[in-house]
C-alpha cells in the first residue's frame, strides 16, 4: 500500500531523514517510534505530499507522490502534528467545508458527516467554536476530518498527545477499531501505545531507521536476554567480584541497599542453564543469603533506549 | 471549479464571523463618506470626483488589513499543512482566498452606494465618471488585494503582513505621483508613470477606459497571484 525507497530530506544543512526505506501493507497498523526531533513528521510530511523529498520514492496505491500528488492525497487522510483547526469555525462548518474540498458528492455528503460525527462522538459540540473545545475534541474534530472521505490510509502524527489517559484510552480504540479496515501508520513517542495499537513497528534515530518488526519480533530481537533484579546479603566487593565471573552476567548495577541487602540489576545474556539457577547456585557456593530473584523481558522502552542511545 | 468554491465560501465564511471585519467596514464606511460629505454641500457640484480620487489613499490602509491574515494566520496555525494535503492544487487555494477577498472588497464598495444615491437626489450627476469610477475603484482594489495576499503568504506575523503591504502599496502609488515625477531623471518618468498604481486610476475614474489601463490592472493582479502560488509552493524548495 505504501512503498519508501531511499528517502531523504535535508534542510538546509540538517539531515532530517537519511536512506530510509520500509514498506506498509493493506490493513495494516503501522507504529512510527522514536524521540523527538528523529525525523518522524518529516517522513509522515513527505507521504502526504506536503513536502517533497531530497532523494528517494514514496508510492502511495500506486501512484508516485511527485508525479501524482493529487491521486495520493485522495486516498490519504492526515493528521498533523498538534492538530492545526481553524478555530473561528464551528466544528459542523469545518466538517461541511472538509467534505466539499475533498468532493465528496451532495448526496453522501450529509450523510458521511453524520457517520464521521457519531464514529467520533462530536455530536454535543457540533454548534461549538472549534477554538473553545477542549483538547480532547480537538484532537477527535483532527481525527473526523482525516476520516471524512472514508480513506483508505491514515497517517496519524502523534494522535494521542497531549490527551488525558480515558481519551488515550477511547483513540487507541478507536484506531484499533479503524485498523481493522484501513492502512495506518501512526507516530508517537509514548511506548505502551505500540504495543497495544500496533501490528508493526520501525523505530527510526537521527533520521535513520534503526528496528523494524513486529513488537514482540523487536522484543525478542533487542533481548535476547532478559534482567535480573538479586538482592543478596553479602560484602558488596565479595559481590562484585565474583559476579562478573558468571557466565550469563552481561551487565550489572548496584541499585539500591536496604538493610544489609544489597539491590543488583544484572543484564544477562543467553547462556545454556538458566540464569535464576546459576545465580542461585553461585550464592550457595559463597554463603550469601538471597532475599530476591526476579526476572523481566525488556520492555519496550528498554528496546527503544537501547536502540536510540 | 467546486474546489475553488468552496474554499472561496469558506474565508467569506472567516471574513464574517470574526467582529474585526464589521469594524473595519464600519471605519471604512465611515471615513469615505465623511471625507466626502464634508465638502460636497460646500462644493455644490453633483459629482462624486473627490470621493473615488480618496479611494486610492483609503485602501493604502483597508486593503492590508483585509488581507494581512489571509495567509499569515494559516502558516501561524498550522492549517496550511492540512490545507495543502487536501486534494487542492496550490493555485486554486490561491485563487480560492483572492476570490473570497475580492467578494469581502465588492462588498464594502457596494455599502457605499447611499453616496451616488445623494448625489442623485441632490443633483443631476453625469454617470459615465461614476460608472467609470467604481469600476477602477474595483479595478485598483483587486490590485491592491493580489499584493496584500501575496505578501501575506511569506509571513507567519499579521502585524508584519500589514505594514509591508502598506509600504509596498504606498510605494506603487505614488510612484505616478506628479510630484515624484517632476523630481526624477525624465529618462524614468514613462516608467514610473506606467509602473504607479495612480496614474492608471486616474484616467479610468475620468471614465476613461483605456484597454492600456486594464491590461496594466490584470497583468499586474496576474503577476502578484502567481507570485503567491510560487511563495505556496516555496515549502517545496
Amino acid at each position: 500500500m505504501i512503498e519508501v525507497k531511499n528517502l531523504s530530506k535535508r534542510y538546509g544543512i540538517t539531515q532530517a531523514v537519511r536512506d530510509v526505506s520500509f514498506e506498509v501493507k493493506r490493513g495494516e497498523v503501522l507504529g512510527f517510534l522514536g524521540p523527538n526531533g528523529a525525523g518522524k513528521t518529516t517522513t509522515m510530511k513527505i507521504i502526504t505530499c506536503y513536502i517533497p523529498p531530497t532523494d528517494g520514492t514514496v508510492s502511495v496505491a500506486g501512484f508516485d507522490i511527485l508525479e501524482n500528488p493529487l491521486d495520493v492525497r485522495k486516498r490519504i487522510g492526515y493528521l498533523p502534528e498538534s492538530t492545526p483547526l481553524y478555530t473561528d469555525l464551528m466544528v459542523e462548518e469545518y466538517l461541511y467545508f472538509v467534505a466539499q474540498m475533498r468532493q465528496i458528492p451532495i448526496s453522501q455528503r450529509q450523510q458521511r458527516i453524520k457517520k464521521i460525527i457519531e464514529t467520533c462522538s462530536l455530536k454535543e459540540v457540533l454548534k461549538k467554536d472549534i477554538g473553545q473545545l477542549s483538547k480532547g475534541f480537538k484532537q477527535r474534530v483532527g481525527l473526523a476530518q482525516a476520516m471524512i472521505h472514508d480513506p483508505d490510509i491514515l497517517i496519524l502524527d502523534e494522535p494521542t498527545s497531549g490527551l488525558d489517559p480515558n481519551q488515550i484510552i477511547e483513540i487507541r480504540q478507536l484506531i484499533k477499531k479503524l485498523g481493522k479496515e484501513k492502512t495506518i501508520i501512526l507516530s508517537t513517542h509514548i511506548l505502551p501505545e505500540v504495543s497495544a495499537t500496533c501490528d508493526r513497528v520501525i523505530i527510526i534515530n537521527e533520521g535513520q531507521l534503526v528496528a523494524s518488526g513486529t513488537p514482540s519480533e523487536l522484543q525478542e530481537q533487542a533481548a535476547g536476554d532478559t534482567i535480573l533484579y538479586s538482592s543478596i546479603k553479602a560484602l558488596k566487593k565479595d559481590i562484585e567480584s565474583v559476579l562478573p565471573t558468571l557466565d550469563f552476567v552481561k551487565e550489572f548495577r548496584l541499585i539500591d541497599t536496604q538493610d544489609s541487602f544489597l539491590r543488583y540489576k544484572i543484564i544477562t545474556q543467553k547462556t545454556e542453564s538458566d540464569p535464576g539457577e546459576q545465580l542461585f547456585s553461585a550464592a550457595v557456593k559463597n554463603n550469601w543469603i538471597l532475599s530476591e530473584i526476579h526476572k523481566e523481558n525488556l520492555s519496550m522502552e528498554d528496546i527503544f533506549l537501547k536502540l536510540t542511545s | 471549479m467546486g474546489i475553488i468554491a468552496a474554499l472561496a465560501k469558506k474565508e467569506l465564511k472567516s471574513y464574517f464571523v470574526s467582529p474585526v471585519a464589521y469594524v473595519l467596514i464600519t471605519i471604512f464606511l465611515v471615513l469615505s463618506n465623511w471625507l466626502f460629505f464634508n465638502t460636497y454641500f460646500l462644493d455644490q457640484q453633483a459629482s462624486m470626483r473627490l470621493f473615488i480620487a480618496r479611494m486610492p489613499w483609503i485602501f493604502l490602509f483597508f486593503i492590508p488589513a483585509i488581507t494581512m491574515r489571509v495567509w499569515a494566520e494559516e502558516k501561524k496555525l498550522g492549517t496550511i499543512e492540512l490545507l495543502m494535503t487536501l486534494p487542492v492544487k496550490d493555485f486554486q487555494a490561491v485563487l480560492g482566498k483572492f476570490i473570497a477577498s475580492f467578494i469581502f472588497l465588492f462588498i464594502c464598495i457596494a455599502l457605499t452606494i447611499s453616496v451616488p444615491i445623494t448625489v442623485a437626489v441632490t443633483g443631476a450627476p453625469d454617470w459615465g465618471p461614476i460608472i467609470g469610477g467604481y469600476l477602477g475603484v474595483l479595478l485598483m482594489g483587486a490590485a491592491y488585494l493580489a499584493l496584500g495576499l501575496f505578501i501575506s503568504s511569506v509571513t507567519e506575523n499579521q502585524i508584519v503582513a500589514f505594514i509591508i503591504s502598506l509600504m509596498c502599496s504606498f510605494f506603487l502609488l505614488i510612484i505616478g505621483e506628479n510630484f515624484v515625477l517632476y523630481s526624477i531623471p525624465e529618462f524614468f518618468v514613462p516608467l514610473f508613470e506606467f509602473l504607479g498604481i495612480g496614474s492608471h486610476f486616474e484616467s479610468i475614474s475620468r471614465g476613461v477606459i483605456d484597454s492600456r489601463d486594464l491590461i496594466y490592472y490584470f497583468s499586474f493582479i496576474f503577476f502578484f497571484l502567481f507570485m503567491n502560488v510560487k511563495s505556496v509552493e516555496s515549502r517545496k524548495w
